[in-house]
């Protein structure tokens, strides 16, 4: 009976969190394997040798290129407007009272808590009935809705964490609003913001739920993939790909990691 | 040189009082934006999906008619569509169950015995997955589940085919192949969102504060009477917590289900079916508004188990 149990956990529950970490973890593992093997039919365990020229082909694939510039775009221009409204909304919500505080909150996360095929189905509704056409712009809408939340979850815990002394001594000094927002605000919020902008980036990128909906017959990256998986022409491509994309978002999702790092409610408190 | 107050001063200086003495202004040219485009593009969409599911569509013209019925509605009651949202639903349940019993142990081990280094290895191993690409993750089980793959392997590797194969041949869930019956479907559904599950849950423990535990200790529990009275009873709000991502996003997936499982459909896959072309957008669009109907109910159940606290 010790009040510090610290270093103490049973063996069972040694195991079992081992056996989480590993189940979450070990998959990633077998796409990067799968890279490199000369099968090019089957999905045969262990690979029957190793080759690197499934890297060369995919290089050369126009379709695989088209795919990625378009995510890139996508994933670009929804994450600027995806920065500017979650800024304004977290700005807004952390500084000031009003009526329907409460409902608005609601509003900004429920595009992250309904089923992502809500919110594409409800988009592909709307743009029925306005007789939108698709284009590269309604799939930067149905992104930019879903990124802003990053966004704002990210600002609005790094406001919540810094001193509003700061800013009055800031206009207690002289300085105007503008000279408080330029000087003292955004070098604060300047890594979240950072932050938060990453992430929105790798979840766009990567999007398919609500992009089928959106899309028409664009093909981003994620679609592109998933046509491979429905109809299987080029596996071993696929599978370069499959590397390409978790090299792709791991990266901004590490620095998002180390720029929030001091913060406690950090990014993945809510996709 | 005396302090000229009549001098006049920049304009942003100016704009600046300007906006001091009218917060309500500030606070308008804020949320506007934001404002517009969640209650007019996401909002709107949602009541346009509503009014969708209203309409019906004309079986021999293949149009939609703008006339508002319940006619869709009552197609949606048929035993065929309430089978598919049995199915779905009995899927999103055991998928959170089975989340929160393998998310508890590492969540508990993160919360309350990991040192800060191992801690933060963990809690990124938890994270990665959980933002890195949810299609190539599903990818990965494909590889791992196929005839050919590890875990048909791993089984022939031991000897012990035969259990493999008495699993395929249990009624249900069972199929040809791994990837062709719904123990595939679970299993990718508990991997992808597992990690929902383990951060409310280790937050949750996370936030109980060492003196209960003490004091349990002090008034002679054992450890295991503490972990079952005092821990166990403030780390349901996490569970609850988790469970409302785990159930929702099962109830809406369409991929996992299309890519491995057992072919008969899941409510996602419906919506997928009717709203292309040629289909049936009414229909969709009423069997979308099941998932949030679902939801609400869930979602007001959770908020008594202390759900919206532990987000």
């Amino acid at each position: 009976m010790r009040s510090d149990n610290r270093f103490r956990a049973s063996w069972g529950l040694k195991a079992a969190a081992t056996f989480g970490v590993l189940f979450l973890n070990l998959p990633l593992a077998f796409i990067v394997l799968y890279a490199f093997t000369t099968d090019d039919r089957s999905f045969s365990f262990p690979p029957p040798g190793y080759t690197l020229q499934w890297f060369a082909v995919a290089w050369n694939r126009e379709d695989v290129w088209q795919a990625l510039f378009l995510s890139l775009r996508v994933a670009s221009l929804a994450t600027m407007g995806a920065i500017v409204l979650g800024t304004l909304a977290a700005a807004a919500l952390y500084r000031f009272r009003f009526f329907g505080k409460e409902g608005l909150t609601l509003l900004i996360l429920l595009p992250i808590a309904l089923p992502g095929i809500v919110t594409g189905i409800s988009l592909r509704s709307a743009f029925a009935l306005a007789e939108v056409p698709f284009s590269f712009l309604t799939i930067v809408l149905g992104h930019a809705t879903f990124c802003m939340v990053v966004v704002y979850n990210n600002v609005i815990a790094r406001l919540r964490r810094s001193s509003p002394a700061m800013i009055e001594a800031s206009m207690d000094l002289g300085a105007d609003s503008f000279q408080t927002f330029r000087h003292v605000i955004l070098p604060n919020i300047a890594t979240a913001l950072l932050a938060g902008g990453m992430l929105a980036f790798a979840l766009s990128f990567d999007e398919i739920i609500v992009t089928t909906f959106t899309a028409g017959q664009q093909t981003t990256l994620p679609i592109w993939i998933l046509n491979e998986l429905l109809r299987p022409r080029q596996r071993p491509v696929a599978n370069v790909v499959a590397v390409f994309v978790i090299a792709a978002t791991f990266l901004p999702i590490i620095a998002a990691y180390y720029l929030t790092r001091d913060t406690q409610e950090v990014a993945g408190s809510g996709k | 040189m005396s302090l000229n107050a009549a001098a006049p001063r920049p304009f942003s200086t100016r704009l600046s009082t300007y906006l001091y003495l009218r917060p309500h202004l500030v606070l308008a040219l804020l949320l506007t934006p934001p404002l517009l485009w969640l209650g007019v593009i996401y909002l709107g969409s949602l009541f346009a999906l509503l009014a969708q599911s209203f309409f019906s569509i004309d079986y021999f013209t293949g149009k939609v008619l703008h006339q508002p019925t319940l006619a869709t509605y009552a197609e949606l009651l048929k035993p065929s569509n309430l089978d598919v949202i049995g199915r779905t639903v009995a899927m999103a349940a055991v998928v959170t169950v089975l989340c929160a019993l393998i998310a508890f142990p590492l969540g508990y081990y993160m919360a309350r015995f990991a040192g800060p280094k191992t801690k933060m290895i963990l809690y990124l191993a938890v994270t990665l997955p959980l933002w890195s690409s949810y299609l190539v993750r599903v990818y990965a089980w494909r590889l791992i589940l196929s005839r050919e793959g590890v875990i048909t392997w791993v089984f022939k590797s031991l000897g012990i085919e035969s259990v493999l194969g008495w699993l395929l041949a249990l009624p249900v869930v069972g199929g040809p192949s791994l990837t062709a019956s719904y123990l595939g479907t679970g299993l990718v559904f508990v991997y992808i969102w597992l990690p929902y599950m383990i951060l409310p849950v280790q937050a949750a423990l996370e936030r109980v504060p060492r003196s209960l535990v003490e004091a349990s200790a002090d008034l002679g529990a054992r450890p295991r009477a503490t972990f079952r009275h005092v821990l166990l009873p403030l780390a349901v709000p996490g569970v609850a917590a988790g469970s409302i991502f785990t159930f929702s996003l099962t109830l809406g997936d369409y991929i996992i289900p299309g890519l491995v499982g057992g072919g008969r459909p899941f409510i996602g896959q419906v919506v997928l079916e009717h709203q292309g072309a040629g289909g049936n957008i009414p229909l969709a669009a009423a069997f979308a508004v099941v998932p949030i109907l679902i939801m609400a109910v869930y979602l007001s159940l959770m908020k008594r188990l202390g759900a919206f606290h532990a987000l």
